[in-house]
């Protein structure tokens, strides 16, 4: 079992919250991974909030393969950041030569271009990174969005802390919203695109569990969006899902829970929403999931949520102070990094409830 | 030397022969009286015995005329192997034998010049099923745990009715909420398992009427919205009339059998029937229309289907259906509209190598009115047809279902018309077995039809033995209307026998369901399955283990 978590705070916070909220529940995980999905970011990156950031880790070839990508469509660099790497014999880390986090303009001919043709664009680009990268073994690209970096890599996450520096704590590296697991996917091969959180177009997906409908979800996807790709875990599907209705269909975030886990027909039929319901059920019985699972999303205007499968087989608790909103696995990380809350106002979700919160730290819990 | 006449039809060329012991016949005459092929009757017999009645061994022969029970020998009145003389006779006197070496069909062709014809289904290679080679075989061990079967809310139903894709539904939203602006194609949400689709005239009306009421208790009773589809040849008046209409598919072929009567009676429905089920072909009998005997029209099936007593074939196809463009329009929209577009029309084809390109264009359909495409196996039943059609047409249902969900996901259309199969399914008795892997190969739900008549008592198997269902003469009553032979069939008993059996199958299905984790049907979850037969994993695309 993995564990998973999200702090979304008020206030810019160092990643380094992220691993102390992690460590705490360590047992309950391999210690075979650290991913991370920084959003809304702060420090160095905040002046450039409009701007798309390429994540990627990669060999030297790697970066060039991207340049020449990223110029050829007419990107040019606005910033580059690679984090400083603290390198010692007795950490356990499979590390890649670079980590690139670049800051891009636009090109030129898309000054007057629409949000929608920008985004089109930044996922074409991806995906054409991703392939060339993938077709020579140069490297991985995790996400190239604005206001958005990604970090993953294999290997003990206290020692890919120290590797990158990240146990410190700085003003130049934060973000308002960090989703974080410490596992590397253990169910198939061990790859570094199958490590949570996974990210798409300014939705970030991380689960604990397994999808038992991977297969159906996966197959149904494969036909919804280009970005849908990779499939390299089960817990993909559940971002895709999310992006699938709510930035595709358009639907709001309140149907997630009602398309991975309907309702049964008898319960349905019982409520004045039984059209709509039965409808979704009907149109879009590919993306039930199925198995254990606690599901934390988070959505491009900064919003984070959590769910869980219908029979509750994964714990998940969302605690919370005026400035910050923790949501994780266990109870023992939010006792890490907020010690200070009212522990009794601590959430936790039982199977048909999805809990919000917005970006005032408003907290919603909505019963399917 | 005698002279013999070797080219007649003889008990040696029967595929069954009576055994018959003089010794424990009584001459009741039950055995002959219950036949109802007129395979048997009594005869008397010159015997020679020896025998001594002094206190000294004196040999005296008796010749002596004694009455026996004895086969007949001709092409109509040949035994079928039913066992009914065994069943009635007090003594254990007389039984059916199977003759393996018989040469009975061939001897037919030669000495009628017609072919062999019979009811029941295929009984060549019908044995070695593609499905007893599968298992189910993801077992929820560790991270995903497997579920109580007897304890926890399994979500069983599937829908019957065409689905549309998620950006084709008529929604607005409002105030953070989706709202439904406009009309969408009717779907019902059933139970996975249809009684398919026998009619009344190759069903006797008892039998037919054991189902209805079977069907009834379900879901009434219950709580399992099991639907029964009438097969070709309309409904009783009263239930057409009657609110159990609704769990009712109503079945039209190309005979149009019974549909003055149902047209005629629309006005007076309570009730919308559960669907409309248009049957363009069976699996047991591919290219071949349906077939209902004269001897089995008999006054009251005269009247339900409106036709006079004669032998009722169905055409093979539906005239004016050239294309499946042509039959998208017309018969889907005149049925669709027949019923104002409220309840599913659903499809039912013969599986057959075109079964794929049929489907994809009814997936491409634009009007969205195909509301289910029915696959029927080589497998399946039938209550009459020529042994060469169901033993040598017809096609496979296993791979077929497989190859029609693969051709919906390759158009990333899967499940919008739900798929459903049948033809043989069941036909070792297992029904949830058999469900479970069509499902996860694809299949919302599968339609049972011979083996209800199996509950029903049947007497009959795939290895030849009865199967005489096309005679009018079914020793049970099952698929007859002879009010003799019909009196057998005790309704009650017949309907308990079914509703036990999909009781049993809701608790066999989820013991399937909860090793693999699923509370709803794992439709398309093909990675539950195992072959231990690696051709089979390779076609179906399915983990391979041994
Ligand atoms: S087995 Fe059936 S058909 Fe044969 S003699 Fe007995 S009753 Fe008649
Ligand atoms: S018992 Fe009746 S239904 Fe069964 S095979 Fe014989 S004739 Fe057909």
């Amino acid at each position: 079992m993995c564990r998973i978590g999200a702090i979304k705070s008020k206030k810019y916070f160092h990643p380094s919250k992220a691993l102390y909220l992690m460590r705490s529940q360590q047992k309950g995980h391999d210690n075979s991974g650290f991913a991370m999905v920084m959003q809304d970011l702060g420090g160095i990156f905040e002046d450039y909030k409009d701007l798309p950031i390429l994540s990627m880790a990669c060999t030297d070839e790697g970066i060039n393969i991207a340049d020449n990508i990223l110029s050829a469509e007419g990107f040019t660099r606005a910033l580059q950041w690679n984090p400083e790497t603290n390198y010692a014999e007795n950490l356990i880390i499979e590390t890649m030569p670079q980590y690139v986090f670049l800051v891009l303009q636009y090109p030129k001919t898309y000054r007057y271009a629409s949000q929608e043709e920008k985004e089109d664009l930044l996922v074409n680009t991806r995906l054409k990174i991703r392939a060339a990268l993938e077709k020579e073994a140069k490297g991985y690209v995790y996400s190239f969005w604005p206001d958005v970096l990604t970090l993953k890599e294999i290997g003990d996450p206290k020692d890919i802390g120290i590797y990158f520096g990240l146990w410190e704590e700085n003003n130049f590296f934060t973000a308002k919203v960090i989703t974080a697991q410490c596992r590397q996917n253990t169910n198939y091969d061990i790859v570094r695109y199958a490590a949570h959180p996974f990210f798409l177009q300014g939705y970030t997906a991380l689960a604990n569990g397994e999808n038992t409908f991977f297969e159906k979800n996966k197959l149904l996807q494969k036909s919804l969006y280009k970005g849908y790709v990779g499939f390299e875990s089960d817990s993909q599907c559940f971002l895709y899902t999310l992006h699938y209705l709510n930035k595709i269909l358009k639907w709001p975030l309140s149907y997630y829970k009602h398309t991975i886990t309907p309702l049964p027909y008898d319960e349905i039929i019982r409520r004045d929403d039984k059209e709509i319901l039965l409808k979704i059920k009907e149109s879009l019985a590919h993306l039930e999931i199925n198995g254990p699972n606690t599901i934390i999303g988070g959505l491009p205007d900064g919003t984070i949520f959590t769910c869980c499968d219908s029979k509750k087989l994964r714990p998940v608790v969302v605690g919370r102070t005026d400035d910050t909103v923790v949501i994780t696995s266990e109870v023992s990380g939010i006792n890490e990094i907020l010690p200070e809350r009212n522990w009794e106002d601590d959430i936790y979700p039982h199977e048909r409830e999805t809990v919000i919160i917005n970006n005032a730290l408003k907290v919603e819990r909505w019963q399917q | 030397m005698a002279t013999i006449k070797v080219n007649e039809l003889s008990r040696d060329d029967l595929f069954w022969q009576i055994q018959y012991d003089t010794n424990r016949c009584t001459f009741c005459g039950k055995c002959v009286a219950a036949c109802p092929f007129n395979a048997i009757e009594p005869k008397v017999e010159k015997r020679r015995k020896v025998v001594s009645e002094a206190p000294t061994p004196t040999p005296k022969i008796n010749f002596q005329t004694m009455p026996v029970i004895q086969q007949v020998v001709n092409t109509n009145n040949y035994c079928r192997g039913c066992g009914i003389c065994e069943k009635v006779c007090p003594n254990e006197a007389i039984k059916p034998v199977r003759n393996p070496d018989n040469k009975f069909a061939m001897k037919i062709r030669s000495t009628t010049g017609n072919s062999h014809t019979r009811g029941g289904r295929a009984n060549l290679n019908s044995g070695d099923r593609a499905l007893d080679k599968i298992v189910v075989g993801r077992i929820s061990q560790m991270t995903d745990p497997s579920l109580d079967a007897q304890r926890h809310t399994f979500d069983l139903l599937a829908p019957f009715g065409r689905i549309l894709p998620p950006e084709q539904l008529p929604f607005d939203i409002k105030d953070g909420k989706l709202e439904i602006t406009g009309n969408t194609p009717p779907v019902r949400w059933i139970y996975p398992v249809i009684i398919g689709d026998m009619s009344i005239g190759a069903l006797s009306c008892r039998m037919w009427e054991a189902l209805a009421i079977a069907t009834a208790y379900l879901n009434e009773q219950a709580g399992m919205p099991v639907r029964m589809c009438s097969g070709e040849g309309g409904m009783p008046l009263r239930l057409l009339k009657s609110k159990y209409l609704k769990y009712s598919i109503l079945q039209i072929a190309s005979g149009h059998f019974g549909w003055n009567r149902i047209i005629n009676a629309m006005p007076q429905m309570q009730e919308d029937p559960a669907g409309v089920l248009i049957k363009i072909g069976q699996g047991a009998k591919p290219g071949d229309g349906g077939l209902l005997m004269a001897k089995k029209v008999a006054k009251h099936i005269q009247e339900i289907r409106g036709v006079p007593k004669a032998d009722l074939l169905s055409p093979p196809n539906h005239q004016g259906l050239y294309s499946i463009e042509e039959s998208v329009q017309k018969m889907f929209l005149s049925l669709n509209s027949a019923f104002k577009f409220k309840v599913p029309v659903a499809i039912k084809v013969s599986a057959s190598a075109t079964s794929v390109s049929v489907y994809n264009n009814l997936l491409r359909d634009p009007y969205n009115i195909v509301g289910g495409f029915f696959l029927d196996g080589i497998y399946g039943g039938t209550g009459a047809a020529h042994e060469i059609s169901m033993d040598h047409t017809g096609h496979p249902i296993v791979s077929k279902l497989r190859d029609c969900y693969l051709a919906a996901i390759h158009q990333g259309k899967q499940g919008q018309i739900p798929l459903w199969s049948g033809g043989g399914l069941g036909m070792t008795g297992n029904l949830a077995a058999d469900a479970i892997k069509m499902i996860c190969l694809g299949a919302n739900g599968i339609f049972t039809g011979k083996l209800m008549l199996q509950l029903a008592g049947c007497v009959g198997n795939d290895n030849g033995k009865c199967n005489a269902c096309n005679t009018g003469l079914c020793p049970v009553g099952i698929c007859t209307q002879n009010q003799v032979l019909t009196k057998r069939l005790d309704v009650d008993k017949v309907a308990e026998n079914v509703v036990n059996y999909f009781l049993a199958f809701d608790k066999e299905i989820k013991k399937t369901l909860a090793p693999i984790g699923n509370s709803s049907l794992p439709v398309g979850r093909s990675d539950a399955l195992v072959s231990i037969d690696k051709a089979i994993s390779d076609k179906l695309q399915i983990q391979y283990g041994c």
